[in-house]
């Protein structure tokens, strides 16, 4: 794979450094069988050092995800080679299944079908809390 | 009208809410035969997947004396749960048969799992350590009858401010209101968390002392609310001998006390007031049990009339 010529797929770009693959994990990529690059350490204008992600697969992303690791970063969709849509991540209001609660006395600790949710208490702090117990995410 | 459908926590209620409850309360202590027909054939579901028989009895009460009927259980072995039904199910299950639920269960959230999944109004009557929010409204209203408001009040709370859960709730209710002091009353081990000062306190910009004395700031408090100091909450045993009998209010601690001041407790209570004292008018630790009992009345009411199911 020629990692700067992608027909149809997805650039992170923008992760700060050390974040791509923690990222590449939550995102399930390692599941993938289409080419995927991890770049570490990019020498960035604006950060320093950066982190990209380049798939290069027509598939969909998740946004929350991606938004929770590294909130301000862009993606930037490819289709046909042309770049045709350029997205801002904000940090997302609510985390649905990216992360468990931790908490033992929980009702998601003995309640295996629920889903782990997680609603965003204070964006300066980057604080999530369980819908459930109120636990801070770690 | 507002659309108040389940009730989880305290927090979920509006200021507005809050005064609505509290005055339907009021009325019903004042005209308690207007009630007592609200809810014919109307049926309670008490699911108490732990035991505590004071607030399932509360709950109880409540719904006999607006003539409604109740059915439930009162711990887990005799539930389903104890075939391994979740909380989803159960909840689900019993919309069937009941027009409200009240559940109590030892794990964080259960009840909001159970609102989400019934049909039927669900109120939180406690989960783990997390919320108990109808304990907090029995506070309030006690607060509103006794002081006839929640503005400028000096409250003290004394003992385990560190896990008390009603301590934390009820200082995040009043933290609504104008004027409000609070004055922190426990040894070292159990002072309030630090997330309780920071994202409560500090962020209504609350006035708050801590100190380890009961008697320092006895003579200014209009409330004072004292809680257990429970020996498993200490590292050894000689620290909980040295400590109890500090935070154990005594006729003679209330010496320099307002002839006014309200002392109240979430109960049960073990030693930490003196039994003299409960004939003292200041006591208000059994009227806030009686005032518990109308709140949840004025909180059925509430919520069936907000799902429709009376009128
Ligand atoms: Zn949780």
């Amino acid at each position: 794979m020629n990692i700067d010529s992608i027909k149809n797929g997805t650039v992170i770009d923008h992760i700060p450094a050390g974040r791509g693959m923690k990222l590449y994990e939550l995102l399930g990529l390692d599941k993938l069988d289409c080419p995927v690059a991890i770049i570490k350490n990019a020498v960035s204008s604006q950060m320093g050092r950066k982190d990209i992600i380049k798939i290069d697969a027509d598939i969909p992303v998740s946004f929350d995800i991606i938004g929770y690791i590294a909130p301000n970063v862009t993606v930037n969709i490819i289709k046909g080679g042309k770049l045709i849509e350029k997205k801002s991540i904000e940090l997302p209001e609510t985390l649905i299944d990216v992360i468990k609660c931790k908490n033992p006395r929980c009702i998601t600790s003995t309640e295996q079908e629920l889903k782990h949710i997680f609603r965003l208490d204070d964006p300066e702090k980057r604080v999530y809390r369980c819908a459930y117990c109120d636990t801070k995410a770690e | 009208m507002s659309e108040l459908r389940h009730l989880i926590d305290v927090s979920d209620l509006t200021v507005n809410e809050i005064e609505e409850l509290i005055a339907t309360a009021n009325d019903i202590i004042a005209n308690p035969g207007k009630y007592a027909e609200k809810c014919h054939g109307k049926k309670l579901a008490t699911l108490f997947f732990e035991p505590s028989t004071r607030t399932r009895l509360s709950f109880e009460a409540a719904m006999y004396e607006l003539g409604g009927n109740v059915l439930g259980f009162s711990e887990a072995q005799s539930s389903s749960a104890a075939k391994g039904e979740s909380v989803a199910d159960t909840a689900k299950v019993v919309s069937c048969y009941a027009d409200i639920i009240a559940m109590r269960h030892p794990k964080e959230g259960a009840p909001l799992v159970a609102a989400q999944n019934s049909t039927v109004p669900v109120i939180n009557a406690g989960d783990g350590g997390h919320f108990h929010p109808t304990q907090t409204l029995a506070d309030l209203l006690t607060i509103a009858r006794e002081k006839g408001g929640f503005e400028n009040l000096t409250v003290g709370f004394c003992g385990d401010l560190k896990f008390g859960r009603t301590v934390h709730s009820l200082i995040s209710a009043l933290s609504r209101y104008k004027g409000l002091r609070v004055i922190l009353i426990s040894p070292e081990e159990l002072k309030l968390p630090s997330y309780v000062k920071n994202d409560i306190l500090k962020k209504a910009g609350v006035e708050y002392i801590q100190t380890t004395d009961l008697e320092e700031y006895m003579p200014e408090l209009d409330i004072l609310y004292m809680t257990r100091v429970q020996k498993e909450r200490f590292f050894n045993e000689e620290d909980y001998l040295r400590l109890k009998d500090s935070y154990i209010l005594t006729p003679d601690r209330l010496v320099n006390a307002k002839a006014d001041l309200s002392v109240m407790h979430p109960l049960p209570r073990v030693n930490e007031i003196s039994v003299e004292i409960d004939k003292d008018p200041r006591a208000c630790y059994f009227k806030q049990v009686l005032n518990g009992k109308y709140i949840r009345m004025a909180l059925i009411l509430k919520l069936l009339q907000s799902a429709g199911t009376i009128g």
